[in-house]
């Protein structure tokens, strides 16, 4: 083999490339930001798990907050939902302190946590049409059914529905007041394939009627699909904020040009993937290269790279202290080395995800 | 329900904010009234709740009264009439302390009460809601109880009105105060596991000590001590001044029925019960 492209799998996150600089999208929408935060801080036991967090959320935007289990994104959403305090900074949502709700504030947000339960002995209908008594303007029932999928299941006992089709019942129960901002906490966690869509068309819907969102989810297509941004947040810190589509900045230059010899499979990481296929082509002249790919990183590849670093970084006091550094060196292909072959890819755990159709006999 | 698909900047966006969104929440009197029709549906359909507070203290009525103790109590009152006078008092605090305290356990276990919390709706609509609930499960019990011991076991009704008046503020101010306390003491348990293991017992404990299943004067002094402090004894005492012949006060431990004292004692457990409550009322599990 005769490449001379090839570079680490590991692309290092730019101390200065995009962090902390939270982009717009939509151009400039000219509203009030639905939610402020600055220098939120939260402690538990003396332990900091939300730690001098800044962001701010405009409003019709639809914001996904991504981070590992314990990152601390729901108890984030929690004081910005009024049901946690909170023990330092500064926080508006709709203008307003959370930490001192009222009822006027609360109707004009929609929450749909993972907390909540909703009584087993009910009907699924019976259950939305009791709860449109807690709103002013209401959805109607039938329409609100059918938006989350239950139609089927709108006689059915709560007690008889599946963890999926629970959780469709809470979304209902969270957009039944038209609320301006909405809180989805996981939203489709437990759901299946065709579920998520559904969900996805009602978020999609949502945001056309000018709803603001803020998202948190574990399924980073979601994250690209529904988001104008997204935030990643570890241990307590935001360790970036970026527009979806330019979310993971340098890391988003990459490329992984995969292909087969045989029983070898090859996966080489670079920026210059054309080159790259270039002198694969150059070397056969004719017949078809194996499963010739070209994959762009996923947002979940960025996200876990993110995470990775973040964890990497774990001895230096604050992502937000860092110093502006020069630029990484090894992000840039190299002109040495063997061609990362496939064990590096599962070393690297980075999911394969069939973004990238595969050309073969078109 | 048609979904657009269009970019979020579309038409649909430049409408601007859903003017419906400005309507005001409705009033908690209107949740309050809904929440209480959905508590009654909730409890005929919880088969527990039916069982253990509804029905109970007609089973232990059926049961009482079909054993023949022999004799009679002092006053020449008989051991089922006595023991229908009990039985009414438990009824009202099983169905309002045992019945609620355990529920609202379990719904706050649950999150439902967070769902709630998530809506903004007032806890005081979610309490009226309960009471309601339970005023009008007491008294359907009640009237199904003093029925089954007129017609079954010849326990006569209450004889005039100055009698049913008593009937009807004694279960008032017993409903209020089970209900308060039952509010009260759900905030007790960690969890709904618990929620049994800690409610039930106190219900128990309490039922043997003020007379309900033995006829309260023969009970050791101590217990009667501690039973005079909670509202089931004088509740208990009470019922017997409605369904027993006036002469039978003679034979209470005070000689009279005392009912200035049990209502004032009564009226006291329903302002502690509130004051815990507003106190320390929680939408969520402790944490």
């Amino acid at each position: 083999m005769l490449l001379n492209t090839v570079s680490t799998k590991r692309w290092t996150l730019e101390p200065n490339s995009r962090l902390f600089r939270a982009g717009r999208t939509g151009g400039d929408r000219g509203r009030m930001p639905a939610i402020e935060i600055s220098a939120l801080r939260k402690i538990y036991d003396g332990r900091v798990v939300v730690h001098d967090l800044d962001l701010a959320i405009e409003a019709g935007e639809c914001f996904a907050l991504l981070g590992p289990n314990g990152a601390g994104k729901t108890t984030t959403v929690e004081i910005l939902e009024g049901f946690r305090s909170r023990d330092g900074g500064h926080v508006a949502v709709l203008g307003h302190d959370p930490a001192k709700p009222d009822r006027r504030w609360r109707s004009r947000i929609g929450v749909v946590a993972q907390t909540t339960g909703a009584a087993l002995d009910l009907g699924v209908a019976e259950t939305i049409r009791h709860f449109a008594a807690y709103h002013g303007a209401p959805r109607p029932a039938d329409e609100l059914i059918e938006a989350v999928g239950l139609t089927e299941k709108a006689g059915s006992r709560v007690a008889d529905l599946s963890g999926g089709q629970r959780r469709r019942l809470d979304v209902a129960l969270g957009v039944q007041g038209r609320p301006e901002l909405l809180f989805l906490d996981e939203p489709t966690t437990g759901l299946d394939p065709q579920g998520r869509r559904q969900l996805w068309e009602l978020v999609t819907r949502l945001r056309a009627e000018g709803t603001t969102i803020l998202l948190t989810t574990h399924y980073l297509d979601e994250a690209a699909k529904l988001s104008d941004r997204v935030g990643v947040i570890a241990h307590g810190r935001l360790l970036e904020v970026a527009p979806t589509a330019e979310f993971g900045g340098d890391l988003r230059a990459g490329a992984t040009v995969h292909w087969r010899t045989g029983g070898l499979v090859h996966e080489v990481a670079t920026r210059t993937p054309t080159a790259l296929v270039r002198d694969l082509l150059a070397e056969t002249p004719d017949g078809e290269i194996e499963d010739l790919e070209i994959r762009r990183p996923t947002l979940e590849d960025i996200y876990l790279e993110l995470l990775a670093t973040a964890d990497g970084d774990t001895v230096r006091p604050a992502a937000s202290d860092r110093e502006p550094g020069p630029p990484s060196q090894s992000s840039s292909p190299s002109q040495s080395g063997l061609p990362a072959e496939s064990e590096l890819a599962s070393e690297s755990g980075l999911p394969r995800q069939p973004r990238t159709a595969t050309r073969s006999w078109s | 329900m048609t979904v657009a698909t269009g970019p979020a900047t579309g038409p649909a966006a430049a409408r601007g904010p859903d003017r419906r969104r400005a309507a005001a929440p409705p009033s908690a009197a209107r949740i309050a009234r809904a929440r209480a029709a959905l508590e009654l549906r909730l409890y005929v359909r919880a088969r527990q709740a039916m069982v253990f507070s509804f029905f109970y203290p007609i089973i232990m009525l059926v049961i009482f009264g079909s054993i023949d103790m022999g004799g009679t109590v002092a006053g020449g009152v008989t051991y089922v009439q006595y023991f229908t006078a009990g039985i009414a008092a438990t009824g009202i605090i099983l169905n309002t302390f045992q019945q609620l305290g355990i529920r609202i356990a379990n719904e706050r276990d649950a999150g439902e009460l967070a769902r709630l919390q998530a809506l903004g709706t007032p806890a005081i609509s979610y309490l009226a809601g309960k009471a309601a609930q339970v005023l009008v499960t007491t008294v359907a019990q009640l009237a199904l109880l003093v029925v089954v011991a007129r017609y079954a076991f010849d326990v006569p009704f209450p004889v005039d009105g100055a009698h049913w008046l008593t009937f009807a503020w004694v279960t008032l101010l017993g409903t209020l105060a089970g209900t308060a306390l039952g509010f009260a003491v759900s905030l007790l348990p960690k969890s709904a596991k618990n929620a049994d293991t800690i409610i039930v017992p106190i219900a128990l404990v309490l039922q043997f000590f003020s007379g309900v299943f033995f006829v309260y004067t023969d009970l050791p002094g101590w217990m009667q001590a501690i039973a005079s402090v909670f509202p089931l004894k004088w509740l208990t005492q009470g019922m017997r001044s409605v369904f027993l012949p006036d002469g039978a006060a003679s034979a209470e431990v005070a000689g009279s029925w005392e009912h200035g004292r049990t209502a004032l004692i009564l009226a006291v457990w329903v302002v502690v019960g509130i004051a815990i409550c507003a106190r320390s009322f929680r939408w969520r599990r402790a944490s």
